[in-house]
């Protein structure tokens, strides 16, 4: 099996084992590029890439460019800010217009659920979904399940429990299909104002108690709280918020012995999760970034090999 | 011709008015745009026999002779957005699907909420192929606080009021509209949905909300506004009518409302007995976006047996056409509403008659007389002296729906492709054939 299903990457739900298997271990070849002094391949070469980007993002934009760069792709950036979105051009019109100069591969970030599958629908390039709405984000959830792989070299039988707000979380969701797909144990932890209905029904342990969600897992990952959600009524405030599910170091005793930290980024330090946390023993925040660098190489390296012969990445 | 006894003879087919209580084979006589009678005998007629020219005779051997069907749910545009549908192409697509006489929502822009208004749809329905009864703005502006002038609106021929689109969420200005409607015995028609609780939604709230990460409109913001404006009905003695009924607690509260006593009616529309949520993950069609949003299989459960047991009285479409460069994006960002006269008897027919849920019967009664009798609306009969509005169906002829085929100026229908299984064979508006296959 060296080849992956689908000649996309929209999301993970319904992804088979074998396909999140062959990236992990492709993005393992490609981690150990990334150690080289020389740190690119010309794996990619000839192939132009559109990153295109509809939200602000700092890490995910440039981790997708270096990931291209480094597979010595030509890459291009869009992002609505200084685009003629502003003038009012429809997503058909603008990613039509940009196929027309000849792109191969396009990389969206968007605010509405579904637009990756819109643009499935109207262009031929590989589309990858750099995160949809509240939908998906698969290749933040890739990244984190190779950040737990590599720790315990298995996925398998491992509790993981995800912190935060569920029901605006695309990394949430597609960790759920991630892990639950590669026999992980997923259990969720907010704000009941911010767990969706009927999220049991994914197939995860559900809790409000952060203590009780914590006993005897192996990893947590922490996601941001965006202020924003406060302000609209979901919950009562940031102290609050942190008096109830912030992650601390009194917390961690419920963990199992070899724990792992992770979060996703950016960080509201204090809030969801102390300093001493995310920069303690068992944190691999950052490795999870590093990583993020590896399994986009891999992404973009497989779904390019579904369309046509491209060099070995040895 | 003093010599021509009828303008129309409607020979061989079954008529069907439930309003009459009448369903066997029959011949329909039309002279000067009204039924002048109709034959109960069985033996078929020929044109030679009662020496009719070819215009005059139509043999329906086979086919359903219906009254005319009514919509009391459409959505015209005009004035405002005559790219996606005017008065007079809305009514075309509703002849094509059997209605001959509609209800305009007064969304437009400007909205229908002052005589001129009215005045000026009724103007542009006078030559079209269906008859156009206009439903006026509760408020002024349509902007929930100060009722429009209802006298006047009433005075121009308005048959009821509805702030469509939005729900009237000022509990206040809802008790004082069903009181001052009163007054002139015509209906307040709302749209049940709480406006708070359904803040930005994009879809029924649900698992499948949960899975695509769309913000949901809970099922319960319906029936807290049913509930309410039921309590309100009580307290005021007014006519509510609930618009497109979509879940079971909606539907339960109306039952229980009507065994009370209350004078409360209800429609529902073909999308929402038919179509489910889980639809929408397949391929973001925006076609599917509607408010209020098609729900879970439990609601859609309970609507079809709404309908059943007669809690809900009349089908409409909730016919809200939408031009194509709208909808052809991003899922949350298409404005919600579907077109629906030109496949709703085609559905109904379908997915509600051929499942056995309802008799021909007993459908064309929600799709005539019902409605006709929420509005006061002449028509929905094929009684001596009505308005000859006649639909003659081909009961059992399959067809697909396509987007090029459609009458309405917009084609924002999530059924293109789909086959239905009972097609409009000829429209009679006024004695007056307006579609024909």
């Amino acid at each position: 099996m060296s080849k992956l299903s689908s000649r996309h990457l929209l999301g993970l739900e319904g992804v088979p084992a074998s396909d999140i298997s062959l990236i992990l271990d492709t993005a393992e070849s490609f981690r150990e590029v990334l150690d080289r002094k020389i740190k690119k391949v010309p794996t990619l070469r000839g192939i132009t890439i559109l990153n295109l980007f509809y939200e602000a993002s700092t890490r995910t934009r440039i981790s997708f460019e270096l990931a291209e760069k480094r597979l010595s792709a030509d890459t291009v950036n869009f992002s609505t800010s200084t685009s003629s979105v502003k003038k009012g051009e429809s997503l058909r019109d603008t990613v039509q217009n940009i196929e027309a100069m000849k792109i191969d591969m396009v990389v969206v970030r968007h605010g509405s659920t579904g637009a990756p599958y819109f643009l499935t629908q109207c262009m031929d390039s590989n589309i990858i979904n750099a995160g949809d709405g509240a939908h998906e984000h698969p290749t933040q959830a890739l990244l984190d399940m190779y950040t737990i792989r590599q720790k315990y070299g298995k996925l398998d039988g491992l509790r993981v429990v995800l912190v935060g707000d569920v029901k605006h979380s695309r990394v949430i969701r597609s960790n759920i299909w991630g892990l639950k797909t590669m026999g992980a144990s997923v259990a969720l932890c907010g704000p009941a104002t911010l767990m969706p209905y009927e999220i049991e029904q994914l197939g995860c342990d559900v809790y409000t108690d952060i203590d009780e969600a914590l006993d005897g897992a192996d990893v947590v990952n922490v996601m941001r709280i965006q202020l924003e959600r406060q302000q609209s009524g979901l919950f009562p405030s940031q102290r609050e918020y942190t008096n109830l599910f912030g992650i601390n170091k009194e917390r961690l005793k419920r963990l199992r012995k070899n724990y792992t930290i992770m979060h996703p980024g950016p960080m509201n330090r204090g809030v969801e999760i102390t300093s001493e946390v995310a920069d303690g023993p068992r944190s691999v925040i950052l490795e999870q970034v590093t990583n993020g660098q590896a399994v986009r190489m891999a992404v973009l390296y497989l779904l390019r090999g579904q369309d046509e012969g491209v060099e070995d990445a040895e | 011709m003093p010599s021509k006894k009828y303008d129309l003879v409607i020979a061989n087919g079954r008529v069907i008015d439930p309003a009459l209580g009448f369903g066997k084979e029959a011949h329909v006589f039309v002279k000067d745009g009204k039924i002048a009678k109709i034959e109960k005998e069985s033996a078929s007629i020929t044109r030679e026999m009662k020496s009719l020219s070819d215009e005059q005779f139509i043999d329906a051997t086979g086919k359903l002779v219906v009254p005319g069907l009514i919509d009391i749910h459409v959505h015209l545009r005009e004035p405002g957005r005559e790219d996606e549908e005017t008065v007079e192409s809305g009514c075309r697509a509703a002849a094509s699907g059997g209605f001959t006489s509609l209800c305009c929502m007064p969304n437009t822009t400007p909205c229908i909420d002052n005589q001129e208004t009215v005045k000026f749809v009724q103007d542009r329905a006078k030559n079209a192929d269906a008859r156009v009864y206009v439903i006026g703005a509760i408020t002024k502006g349509r902007l929930g606080v100060e009722l429009s002038e209802i006298g006047d609106l009433v005075n121009m021929g308005a048959v009821g009021i509805t702030d469509d689109g939005t729900y009237l969420q000022d509990a206040q200005v809802m008790r004082h509209a069903l009181e001052y409607a009163k007054m002139f015995d015509i209906p307040v028609m709302q749209h049940a949905e709480d406006s708070q609780l359904c803040d930005g939604a994009i879809m029924n709230e649900s698992y499948e909300s949960t899975r695509l990460g769309l913000r949901g409109a809970p099922p319960v913001a319906e029936e807290i506004a049913v509930q309410r404006d039921i309590s309100l009905c009580r307290l005021t003695g007014g006519r509510l009518h609930i618009q497109h009924i979509s879940t079971r607690a909606g539907v339960d509260a109306v039952r229980r409302a009507k065994a009370e006593g209350i004078n409360v009616t209800c429609e529902v529309t073909p999308h929402h007995l038919i179509l489910t949520d889980d639809e929408i993950g397949k391929a973001f069609n925006t076609n599917l976006r509607v408010n209020p949003p098609i729900r879970s299989e439990a609601d859609r459960e309970a609507v079809v047996e709404g309908l059943i047991d007669g809690t809900i009285d009349c089908i409409a479409s909730d016919h809200a056409p939408h031009s194509e460069e709208e909808k052809d994006c991003e899922f949350d960002k298409a404005p919600p509403g579907m077109i629906g006269l030109e496949t709703s008897l085609g559905l109904i027919k379908t997915y509600i008659i051929d499942k056995g849920y309802l008799s021909w019967a007993d459908a064309i009664a929600k799709m005539t007389v019902n409605p006709a009798r929420i509005l006061g609306l002449p028509g929905g009969t094929m009684a001596i002296d009505s308005p000859a509005d006649i639909v003659i169906i081909n009961p059992d002829k399959k067809w697909t729906v396509r987007a090029d085929k459609f009458r309405s100026l917009s084609k924002n229908s999530p059924y293109i492709g789909w086959k239905l299984n009972a097609r409009v064979e000829k429209t009679i508006l006024g004695g007056r054939i307006v579609y024909e296959v």
